[in-house]
């Protein structure tokens, strides 16, 4: 049966309200917003969607890594509820890391122990680093193709085929397998898991493998330094508000203040 | 690594025209460079190499090296990613800027190179002392900004389209221009490119647009984006695009996407129709000269980042706008 692993991110959820991010600028982190549980790197959930669509359509077993220093169990069961074979954490204290060479190393050495593979998935970029190497790199480490931002993933008898996006259109893009996918959004959100899954996925235990288990050093990888993190400025606006009093009134205010500012 | 130096860009080309963000890499590169007493170097690859290459020099280069071949088509990335490779091995550059269009081939070479990358950039300087650039990107989905160094040399960077500024173009910059044979190796192509589909789309790119109107998730379909935002674009002689979740919903062509994962975009009037105003979003268009607002939730992030803000139902607020400014337009006219 073919094998896909599938890289996924824990992160703080990046759909929180702006206004409850936070950031330790000493520890060079967001702080995790209270209330708000850390959710499945989006990319990296339509990642795991891609290799579900394989699994519906064909046989497919399907393993799903994620990397940290302290993850949240329920977060990853809710993999095995939407389909998931086996979830495996590599988790260590060392494994706080947001350099992208150190983080494809870790998986990389991760999806060597695991040993065959036809397919590795990944989202196209984390939604905390946006950086957008990982899958790129973990393909250099293992000496694989690899096809950035998929909209769409077929495997047919050990050839992958991947639609994939450009500036003006799409290209097709075909690799022999195993290669590396990263995955767009356009692939489509991860499935909604049923509740009784979701329960049963609760049971599950989940085998945890150390930076010693690899066989590992993160901190000898970094190839970044991480000097300093600020709150991104907001653009200084004018903040001018328009009013009328219908809404289509203060839209013609809008008109004759565009066009007496010269702007048009 | 002290034998490393100089800054190395690479540019595309088409006929004797780089591209926008060849020649913002190149103001980019001269300052890093000044500031060091070093060199620029602009690697050109393909066939239309050694007719810009003059070009090159007039905005900052002092050494071109052009490679004519620039490999096939098909394999554009696969055979670039060599190309840079033995010219970084050969010219041994302290730094390597591209624009983030070819993030995929630097990261490979990163990876290849074993030294460190960062992507998507809106920031590069150089720090004189330590010769290490400090290179400024958007994390945390632009919420947050980080600053890195790099350890390995070169240190690679990607930079976000319209973050450096070009110079101006002086004819007179004097340059050298080195031919340069890459043998290109077809068996190390790893992926093979079945077919390609051009999408129609509007004959001006938002990216290069001077006015858009940009729909986003509360206009709940495609049609506001072919009547109302059309229309509107069309009184502004601009184009329109669009926030995330329309184009993931394939109410709008991808190529409409403004946003971190999208275009990045800098027009001189921004309107931004039923768009909440994420970070994500906010990264890819917050370099627009003027940003106005029109939602119907007044407590949307964008009106704490918009110079001009309506709040209202879009669909009665829009087309009063619309009809106004013809009506003024013509006036002006008259």
């Amino acid at each position: 049966m073919p094998k896909a692993i599938v890289c996924v991110k824990q992160v703080i959820d990046p759909e929180a309200p702006t206004s409850t991010f936070q950031i330790d600028p000493a520890g060079k982190r967001a702080l995790a917003p209270a209330g708000s549980p850390p959710v499945i790197s989006p990319y990296d959930a339509n990642a795991l969607e891609a290799a579900l669509r394989l699994k519906d359509e064909q046989q497919f077993e399907i393993i799903v890594i994620s990397m940290g220093r302290k993850l949240s169990k329920p977060v990853l069961q809710k993999a095995l509820a939407c389909g998931a074979d086996q979830v495996i954490l590599l988790q260590d204290e060392s494994f706080d890391l947001f350099d992208s060479y150190a983080t494809a190393s870790v998986l990389a050495a991760a999806i060597k122990k695991i040993g065959a593979y036809d397919l590795i998935l990944c989202g196209r970029q984390a939604s905390d680093t946006n950086a957008g190497q990982v899958g790129i790199g973990i393909a250099a480490l293992l000496d694989l193709p690899c096809i950035t931002v998929a909209r769409s993933v077929a495997f047919h008898s050990g050839t992958i085929q991947v639609e994939r996006r450009m500036s003006d259109g799409y290209e097709t893009i075909e690799a022999s397998a195993p290669a590396v996918i990263t995955a767009d959004s356009e692939i489509g959100n991860l499935r909604i898991a049923p509740v009784k899954a979701v329960m049963a996925s609760r049971k599950a235990v989940l085998p945890v493998w150390t930076a010693g288990d690899l066989g590992i050093s993160a901190g000898e990888l970094i190839r970044t330094e991480f000097v300093a993190l600020s709150k991104a400025e907001s653009r200084a606006g004018k903040g001018v508000m328009v009013q009328g009093t219908t809404p289509a009134e203060a839209g013609e205010s809008l008109a004759t203040v565009l066009m007496d500012s010269g702007m048009i | 690594m002290s034998e490393y130096k100089n800054i190395l860009i690479y540019s595309e080309a088409s006929k004797d025209t780089l591209s926008s963000e060849g020649k913002e890499l190149l103001g980019g590169a001269r300052k890093l460079a000044d500031s060091i007493g070093e060199q620029v170097l602009c690697l050109i690859a393909g066939k239309d190499a050694s007719s810009a290459a003059a070009q090159a020099i007039a905005y900052g280069a002092d050494t071109v090296l052009c490679v004519s071949d620039g490999g096939p088509d098909g394999n554009r990335e696969d055979a670039l990613c060599q190309i840079l490779e033995h010219v970084v091995k050969t010219y041994l550059p302290r730094v390597l800027l591209v624009s983030q269009k070819n993030v995929d081939v630097a990261t490979r070479l990163g990876f290849k190179l074993d030294t460190g990358v960062c992507t998507d950039c809106v920031n590069v300087e150089m720090n004189a002392e330590t010769k290490q650039i400090t290179q400024t990107r958007s994390v945390y989905g632009g919420a947050a900004r980080g600053v890195f160094t790099t350890r390995n040399a070169p240190q690679i960077s990607c930079v976000r389209a319209k973050a450096l500024s070009p110079l101006e173009y002086d004819g007179s910059r004097q340059g050298t221009i080195e031919p340069v044979q890459v043998p290109i190796d077809p068996g190390q192509f790893r992926t093979r490119t079945v077919s390609e589909v051009k999408e129609e789309g509007t004959a001006v790119k938002v990216e290069n647009a001077s006015i858009i109107v940009c729909g986003g998730r509360g206009l709940g379909g495609p049609e506001p984006f072919n009547t109302v935002l059309k229309n509107l674009a069309d009184a502004l002689g601009g184009v329109v695009g669009s926030s995330r979740p329309p184009a993931d919903n394939g109410w709008v062509s991808k190529a409409l996407h403004i946003g971190l994962t999208g275009k990045i975009v800098a027009p001189s009037l921004y309107v931004a129709i039923a768009v909440s105003g994420a970070s994500q979003h906010m990264a890819g268009c917050s370099g627009s000269k003027t940003i106005v607002a029109i939602n119907n939730d007044r407590e949307a992030a964008i009106f704490r980042e918009c110079d001009y803000g309506v709040v209202g139902p879009y669909e009665e607020v829009v087309p009063a706008l619309t009809k106004k400014l013809i009506e003024l337009k013509n006036q002006k006219t008259a």
